[in-house]
């Protein structure tokens, strides 16, 4: 640019030398100007409104610029002669190279911090939501029913008069839930196998609980034992059912349980009998199966992933998980 | 010597309290009940001074199950649910019992029945029914004897309720249910968006109308999907405009 600008100086009759000084010193005091500007902007981006002010302040800083500019010049360069009259007929044709020279270099700085700061706002924002979602999915899953817990203390507690053998196997087994429940990712993918070795240690303990009362029937497509799901998503349809199944009806209940591949999606269907004369199916669907569509919401954002049924006297809860993630 | 029974779904949950029950010699197991169905029928049947009860059970909950008995026992509560749930009947019940509790807290319940046994705790029950059905989980359902039955009404099939003497009747598709209520009663133990009082001696379910005429001169009356007319007196008229945003 020095070279450049001292081309012309020396087209318009200046000799070479004091062609490179006067652009040196125009130049140099520019790029001040520049940096100026830049780094300014660095720290204080104006809002939307305030492009007027910028306007001026970079009318402002050419024309100090073009002050300074011409003092040193008159000083340095005073001595070749015709060089005051040239400075004199340039000062225009300087003001204006300068004035847009400097407003690009707002323009651009404006631009790039702005886009920084709005790249360093959305991975603010991504980072948030992350959080969220993540201590969310947490809670969903911690949402582990009280009164599970305290009915499963209590039939522990009746066990330890007559039975102290199988308390310490029920409270074996509850441990090993419990367990199951704090270490597991959400984001963790596991087995059909292992969340329904899982679920078994779940069934035992209801089974003990509820006595006879308690069917169940595993029906697993050997294919599907392999295939993957979010951990402990199983646990709470289940329970959902049972709750559902035994408190509807009087005498035995039988939960079925179905796994099979259907395209892309290993499919799990929950049966549960039910009283359709005196319950609104709405009411069956109750928290355990909200927090069950939240979580599938959370992780394939669909909610097209839960499904549930009530036909005659049997509610089925269907669940469809994409394979391939 | 006193007579017992135990109601409770699960069976260990049972034979702890009949366990406990052994230091206890005065006291007379008469049944272990499963369910709602069969305490009615063992209540019935042994008129027990005490009745061990839990809550959440099979069809029917314990205080639904209360709610059918003309003269109920005295009532200790064995139950998981939370304390904040049970506190609002503290008052009204002998006592309650947090699963899972031990021998010495079960003998305080038994010691605090033994000094009220001998006051009156008729109305005890009966003023804790009072604040049961209010509760809103209770306002889902509405159960009922007809005859030796129990009929459970989803309050979704409720059309109309009609003040009978004592009674109301409940008016569903299938004919009507008594139940010893009062209008107030059901006035603040059901959803007041779906249920309004129109008339003094009726509550309608505003679901159930398909229009809503005037009759003679300051009245109207509501005509269910049915064909039934309910009355509607001018203050109920008013209600039904607000709740049907007319």
């Amino acid at each position: 640019m020095v070279a450049d600008n001292a081309m012309v100086l020396n087209f318009f009759g200046l000799p070479w030398e004091a062609a490179f000084i006067d652009s040196a010193i125009s130049n140099t005091l520019l790029l001040l100007a520049c940096l100026l500007v830049m780094n300014t902007l660095r720290y204080y981006l104006p809002s939307g409104k305030q492009y007027i002010n910028i306007f001026s302040i970079c009318l402002f800083l050419t024309i100090v610029w073009l002050l300074l500019t011409k003092l040193l010049l008159r000083v340095s360069l005073n001595h070749y002669p015709g060089y005051n009259e040239l400075l004199h007929h340039s000062l225009s044709i300087r003001f204006s190279i300068a004035f847009l020279l400097l407003g690009c270099v707002t323009m651009i700085s404006i631009l790039w911090y702005t886009q920084q700061d709005q790249k360093e706002k959305d991975e603010r924002k991504t980072d948030a939501e992350k959080l969220a979602k993540e201590a969310e999915l947490f809670k969903l899953r911690q949402q582990l029913q009280p009164h599970f817990l305290f009915n499963s203390l209590n039939s522990i507690n009746a066990l330890i008069g007559s039975r102290p053998e199988e308390a310490r196997k029920m409270v074996q087994q509850l441990s090993d839930f419990l367990r199951g429940t704090i270490k597991k990712e959400d984001t963790q993918w596991v087995t059909l196998q292992e969340e329904l070795q899982y679920l078994q240690l779940y069934l035992d303990i209801e089974k003990v609980r509820f006595g006879n009362r308690l069917n169940t029937e595993i029906e697993i497509d050997e294919s599907t034992k392999q295939l993957k799901l979010p951990a402990l998503l199983l646990q709470p349809i289940v329970e959902n059912a049972i709750k559902f199944g035994l408190y509807d009806t009087i005498g035995d209940t039988v939960i079925r349980l179905y796994a099979r591949k259907d395209g892309d999606n290993l499919v799990i269907k929950v049966q549960n009998p039910f009283d359709p004369a005196t319950s609104s199916p709405r009411q069956g669907t109750g928290f355990g199966l909200k927090s069950v569509q939240r979580r599938l919401y959370l992780l394939f954002a669909r909610t097209d992933l839960l499904t549930t049924e009530a036909k005659e006297n049997i509610f089925t809860t269907v669940v469809k998980i994409p394979q391939g993630q | 010597m006193s007579k017992v029974i135990i109601i409770d779904d699960e069976p260990l949950a049972r034979s702890i309290v009949t366990e406990y029950l052994q230091k206890h010699p005065q006291l007379e197991l008469m049944q272990e009940c499963g369910d709602g169905f069969e305490g009615l029928k063992a209540i019935q049947q042994h008129q027990p001074d005490l009745i061990f009860l839990d809550i959440q059970m099979p069809k029917i909950t314990g205080f639904e199950m209360l709610e059918l008995i003309e003269q109920p026992p005295a009532v200790i509560f064995t139950t998981a649910f939370d304390e904040f749930a049970i506190k609002a009947f503290e008052a009204h019940a002998v006592d309650y019992l947090l699963k899972p509790f031990d021998q010495q807290r079960f003998d305080k319940a038994i010691a605090k029945w033994s000094e009220q046994n001998s006051g009156s705790t008729d109305k005890a029950t009966r003023d804790l029914l009072e604040s049961a059905s209010l509760s809103p989980s209770q306002s889902q359902r509405i159960v009922v004897k007809n005859g030796s039955k129990i009929k459970i009404i989803p309050v979704h099939d409720v059309q109309y309720l009609e003040a009978a003497d004592d009674y109301v009747k409940i008016h569903t598709q299938e004919g009507y249910f008594l139940k010893n209520k009062t209008m107030a009663h059901f006035e603040q133990s059901l959803d007041g968006q779906q249920f309004v009082r129109s008339h003094r001696s009726y509550i309608v379910n505003v679901q159930h109308i398909t229009r809503i005429d005037p009759y003679e001169k300051d009245n109207h009356v509501a005509i269910l999907r049915s064909g039934t007319k309910v009355p509607v007196s001018r203050s109920g008229y008013g209600k039904l405009k607000d709740v049907l945003g007319l």
